[in-house]
């Protein structure tokens, strides 16, 4: 490689972890992966290295909580005079989401695409201005529940500010932005040798073998199975285990339906207009005031879900929403796998 | 350089309406007149409102009101939830939050020089209202207009002075049928599907335009094809929770290889475009 290629790489010490962190949290909110034990690991607010949990599996919640929080207000508003007054708010701070996985990363980017389109969504377009995110590669799979190679997110693919990869005694980062640049050159963080990207060359080249189509079926393949799976047996099999709780949508990264609600305060007089998330698998999600239902049996609302991911966004946003993270798997108390819904609906559909 | 926005510019702010005129108009339906305070509502036929009722929510209704009515716009509400309940008890002088208008609307300009004919079952014909009212204002531009009407009973009937002034009309032929009769009803008795048979129809040339319940479109839809009417002269205007009219919140979405967000591909289709949705 040559020096040119590794102007935008640095190093950091492993040993050097904790005083980055500190720096950072200097400057503003860090968030990162903390164990929170039975192997389960969320985002919260770090200030030392210590707290942080650099191989996890990923957390219960999606980064996506601080892109689009579960409840944020989108309106004040006061009644106390004849004509009600409102305002347009924002609630947003500055933050660095630490160690976001490929996975997460891409789920990003979905939402990204999603929120900026027409008419454009400002609260959320202010807030991730205001987000820092330092990427963490996975070296090796985090568990068997995820299917990254399958979308191709083992490998980063932009959507950070840096990015971290392990290798051995020391972290190589990738400085993919002006901002991320001004933090390296301010926490004096060495450029990379020549030494340090071959290392980085030998970890990518590893990953080619560690990472392999999880479900055995060319993803290029998808789109052509889910036009034909239309009416398969798979989402009536689906749906006969589904509970209908919405823990798959809540834990999806790229899950971004929303309810829209009024609160009013105890003085009777002034409010709010909350956003919240909503779940397509909730019964009366499709219901209409009239009383009519348009997806009222589970199965349908499990493939809608299914639909959303391998479908729909490939056709409106040439992506898979589907991040290959693995967590609707792990947290569904129904044991839906989406690695053998996919397997059985591709064998259905040859 | 990152783009310089204000959440001043939210898509989520309100416009605000007064409520200038209201009137009962049967046991379930209540129509206001509204008036926005930053001009005209600028909609176009077909097209829908988001209405805020500050404290209680945000509900979808069509605008029932044609265009070519400026100053104000009309809304028509079926008491159905907690937030229309809650609107029947709302009057002149009453103030109201305004988004939109959202959605595509019925394809006016396409319709020009064409026969037309409107089907409306229900409340349906609030929406429809706003077109067949362009219309009228705009006669001279459209060939043959046939109005056909279904209600439950006749005491079910909305705009009913509107509708007496529209079969007074030389220009527009209009039948109206009732599901169940009462004592002073002399008109049809039946479905709406059983008034389509005595309409004339040059397929060529017409635009059938259908709304009303979900559960009317499949027979209404056979009986126009019936005819000949070429599907994509098949104009729907389809219903489905839309919550944020921006093509995000996700319920709205039809089941249809196209994957349509009704508030924003839709609510009007032509039938041609959402034929291969699960549930019309």
């Amino acid at each position: 490689m040559s020096t040119e290629d590794t102007v935008n790489y640095h190093i950091l010490m492993k040993g050097e972890l904790d005083g980055f962190v500190k720096k950072l949290a200097k400057k503003m909110k860090v968030c990162a992966p903390v164990a929170k034990g039975h192997n389960n690991y969320a985002f919260e607010e770090v200030t030392s290295a210590s707290e942080i949990s650099m191989d996890y599996i990923p957390t219960i919640l999606p980064p996506k909580k601080y892109f689009m929080p579960p409840r944020e207000k989108m309106l004040d508003f006061d009644l106390s005079g004849g004509k009600p007054q409102d305002k347009a708010v924002l609630e947003n701070e500055p933050l660095a989401v630490f160690a976001v996985h490929t996975c997460d990363l891409a789920g990003i980017q979905c939402l990204n695409m999603v929120f900026s389109e027409r008419p454009r969504d400002y609260n959320y377009l202010l807030r991730k201005e205001n987000i820092f995110i330092i990427g963490l590669e996975c070296n090796k799979y985090c568990d068997g529940n995820a299917s990254c190679a399958l979308v191709g997110n083992h490998y980063p693919n932009g959507g950070y500010d840096l990015f971290f990869t392990d290798i051995g005694d020391k972290w190589v980062i990738h400085v993919n932005t002006q901002k991320g640049e001004e933090l390296v050159e301010n926490m004096g963080l060495a450029k990379t040798s020549s030494a340090d990207m071959v290392a980085l060359d030998k970890v990518r080249e590893g990953k080619k073998h560690t990472f392999q189509n999880e479900i055995g079926v060319d993803p290029k393949a998808l789109p052509g199975i889910f036009a034909k799976g239309v009416d398969s047996k798979v989402w009536h099999d689906v749906g006969a285990k589904c509970v209908s709780c919405g823990n798959c949508t809540n834990v999806c990264p790229t899950c971004y339906c929303f309810d829209m609600s009024d609160t009013i305060n105890l003085d009777l007089k002034t409010g709010s207009r909350n956003r919240t998330w909503d779940s397509c698998q909730f019964e009366t999600f499709a219901t209409v005031a009239g009383g009519e239902n348009f997806r009222e049996e589970r199965a349908n609302r499990q493939r809608h879900r299914f639909y959303r991911k391998f479908k729909y966004p490939l056709d409106k946003f040439y992506r898979s929403f589907c991040t290959g993270c693995g967590r609707c798997t792990r947290t569904c108390m129904a044991k839906i796998n989406l690695k053998d819904t996919l397997k059985a609906l591709a064998a259905e559909h040859k | 350089m990152t783009e310089n926005i204000h959440i001043e510019n939210s898509n989520w702010k309100l416009r605000k309406g007064q409520i200038i005129a209201a009137k009962q108009m049967t046991a379930t339906e209540k129509w206001f007149d509204i008036k926005l305070e930053d001009g005209d509502l600028d909609h176009e036929p077909g097209q829908f409102v988001q209405v805020e009722l500050y404290g209680v929510g945000e509900a979808p209704i069509s605008v029932c009101s044609s265009p070519t009515k400026r100053g104000s716009f009309e809304l028509t509400v079926r008491s159905a939830g907690r937030l229309t309940k809650h609107m029947h008890s709302m009057g002149k002088g009453d103030w109201l939050g305004i988004r939109g208008p959202f959605g595509k609307p019925f394809p006016v300009k396409l319709m020009t020089g064409n026969d037309l004919l409107f089907v409306a079952g229900g409340l349906g014909i609030a929406p429809l209202r706003s077109l067949i009212n362009y219309v009228m204002d705009n006669r001279r531009e459209f060939g043959k207009v046939d109005i056909l009407l279904g209600c439950k009973t006749p005491t079910d009937m909305l705009f009913g002075e509107e509708i007496r002034e529209w079969q007074k009309r030389l220009d527009v032929n209009f039948s109206c049928t009732v599901d169940r009769t009462a004592p002073d009803w002399t008109g049809n008795v039946g479905l709406i599907t059983s008034l389509i048979p005595g309409v004339t129809i040059n397929p060529e040339k017409t635009f059938g335009v259908v709304v009303g319940p979900p559960i009317m479109y499949k027979f209404v839809i056979a009986e126009l094809l019936k005819k000949n009417l070429p599907e994509r002269q098949i104009i729907l205007s389809l219903e489905r929770h839309m919550k944020c009219g921006m093509g995000k919140c996700g319920h709205c979405q039809i089941d249809h290889p196209k994957n349509y967000y009704c508030c924003k591909d839709g609510p009007t289709f032509t039938y041609e475009e959402v034929k291969e949705s699960k549930k019309l």
